[in-house]
């Protein structure tokens, strides 16, 4: 796995980057994955930012996974975003394990990988080593950016920090600060990891160790998160895992047990328990209203960029509530701003899956926004 | 309700806004009008509707709108944020119109409300003469089924506005393809005769 992370896509940030901690990283690497073609006019990019378990393979085969990329039922050929006209851009978040700087890198100071003595990360810290691509790839201003969950905070702090950066935007399922919930959901995940010995106060990655139960039990968190109530009884029930009456004994008898297990352990083949702490750390720290003291309006002052919010009726995750105060601030400072909560049972997990509706309404946006683009840079 | 809008009102609302102007149109339906607004006038639209379908519609067209009820949802634009707020047909189907009309008056400078006049001729003559509710091109559905639960006619919402001393700019009668200017002295006779009564108010 380690020589195929060394054949992916990377820059080296030469800028220094002054973190919110207060620490400077600089000359560091920011892997990244493009898809389709850059045209001459340069009009049509699309910066897609990941969520919290995502990286840059957004679609088509994973060259580290061999799976899936995590966005295909959107990003293709034909696709809602459609590879074949646009130019879709993903770098993996500073703090990541997908060939970005993160903990499990080497500390040049001690030759070590970094485990804890990583700097704590912030969004924007992510969003500005972000910035850094576009500048390497002789972008101005993209036509497009939009994420999901995550993502969609990314692209939040991106249009706040940059506000002259994208044309159009559509942050999906998320908020513009995390809410108690969401910090105890990540609180959860982290002491699952912490409370596997292990971790070893996240020294394991010097004895080439994984915190496998800790990190598995922490990405069931996440999926029971990612589910709604709804859902999750229509999907699994009480129905039994390949059996035909209970064992009576802790093995997974019901299926939902089995759906857990299986995706708790398959992430820890792809994923680092040091990066779950670094980047759910940054999303608890995120809110954008805090940076502007107090003033979600403020962050979105002056903005010039075309809003699109997205929400899921039944996302418990990131409600549509949270979604609609981004509206209602975004509609205080005069930004142009549509919004669009789709109706599903599916939960905050629907941005990634085929829902019809959502897709055709992410299609109609982009296109549209194309052709508004293409009129104003001819203008 | 929607489908029953005569293009003659979006016509006429067009035709009593200025170009350049910022206008809110609340309960925008598929984007007819906000497109009218934008591509004639250069207005800066923005829409405001209940039903996914229409906001999908909207969105396809590069029209801002937001998916959400005006019922419940008007408090989210700052006050007097907008020139005019546009509210077309819609009126008489909230539970607290009077509440609605308030909030209209907050968000924009100005506001035109239209309304299907329950005081035409052929509605009166429906319950007058056979009983019944009235059921007309502009009012097409029976009375189990219509999101129709305050109908009032011209004359009632010219009363409402002097009584509650909302300022009238504008009243304009539509019938068919006609229009007349409405004024207290023809106010009998026009409440009679228009299909629909199209108000500028604030």
């Amino acid at each position: 796995m380690n020589s195929k992370i060394e054949n992916i896509k990377k820059l080296s940030v030469s800028k220094p980057l002054k973190l919110d901690c207060g620490k400077t990283i600089n000359n560091f690497p920011l892997a990244y994955e493009t898809y389709g073609k850059l045209n001459e006019n340069k009009d049509n990019a699309v910066l897609v930012f990941h969520a919290l378990t995502g990286d840059q393979f957004v679609t088509g085969t994973n060259p580290i996974t061999n799976k899936e990329g995590w966005w295909v039922t959107a990003v293709g050929p034909g696709k809602a975003i459609d590879t074949d006209k646009y130019f879709i851009i993903c770098a993996n978040v500073i703090g990541g394990c997908m060939g970005s700087l993160g903990p499990k890198n080497i500390n040049p100071e001690t030759n070590k990988p970094y485990g804890l003595d990583f700097p704590v990360i912030t969004i924007k810290d992510m969003v500005k080593a972000q910035e850094s691509l576009l500048e390497h790839l002789g972008i101005k201003k993209l036509l497009c950016a939009t994420g999901g969950s995550m993502g969609g905070m990314q692209l939040l702090q991106f249009c706040s920090t940059f506000p002259d950066k994208t044309f159009s935007a559509i942050p999906i399922a998320c908020s513009s600060s995390h809410s108690a919930q969401n910090i105890a959901l990540n609180e959860l995940a982290r002491q699952a990891i912490m409370a596997d010995p292990v971790w070893d106060k996240g020294k394991y990655c010097l004895k080439n160790l994984q915190p496998k139960n800790g990190l598995a039990v922490a990405r069931m968190v996440g999926h029971i998160s990612y589910l709604s109530e709804k859902g999750m009884q229509e999907k699994f029930g009480r129905k039994l895992q390949e059996k035909a009456d209970y064992e009576f004994s802790f093995n997974a008898d019901f299926q939902v047990e089995s759906y857990l297990r299986h995706q708790g352990y398959a992430f820890v083949e792809r994923f680092d328990a040091n990066s779950i702490l670094y980047i759910t750390r940054a999303m608890d720290y995120f809110d954008l209203a805090k940076q502007f003291k107090g003033g979600l309006v403020k962050a979105f002052e002056n903005q010039k960029t075309k809003f699109l919010v997205i929400s899921f009726s039944s996302d418990w995750l990131y409600t549509s509530k949270e979604n609609k105060d981004i509206v209602i601030a975004l509609n205080s400072s005069g930004a142009d701003v549509s919004y669009s909560e789709i109706i599903t049972d599916k939960g905050h997990d629907s941005f990634l899956l085929n829902e019809p509706e959502f897709l055709k309404t992410l299609k109609g946006f982009l296109d549209s926004m194309y052709e508004k683009f293409k009129n104003e840079k001819r203008i | 309700m929607k489908n029953s809008k005569m293009k003659k009102e979006f016509k006429v609302i067009a035709e009593l806004l200025p170009n350049n102007t910022r206008v809110l149109d609340v309960g925008c339906g598929d984007g007819s009008l906000m497109n009218l607004l934008k591509v004639n006038k250069n207005i800066e639209v923005r829409g405001l509707e209940l039903d996914q379908d229409n906001v999908q519609k909207c969105i396809m067209k590069g029209l801002p709108v937001i998916q959400g009820n005006a019922e419940t949802e008007l408090h989210q634009f700052p006050n007097q944020s907008f020139d005019y707020v546009v509210l077309s047909q819609t009126l008489q189907a909230f539970y607290d119109p009077e509440k609605v009309l308030k909030e209209l008056l907050r968000i924009g400078k100005s506001v035109i409300v239209s309304i299907p006049n329950f005081g035409y001729w052929k509605v009166r003559i429906k319950l007058l003469l056979f009983g019944e509710m009235p059921v007309t091109k502009t009012l097409p559905n029976t009375w189990y089924n219509t999101p129709n639960l305050h109908m009032c006619t011209i004359k009632d919402l010219f009363n409402f506005c002097y009584e509650k001393k909302i300022k009238i700019n504008k009243v304009i009668g539509v019938n068919n393809n006609k229009t007349s200017l409405i004024k207290r002295g023809n106010l009998e006779i026009k409440n009679l005769f228009s299909k629909l009564g199209i108000f500028l108010i604030g």
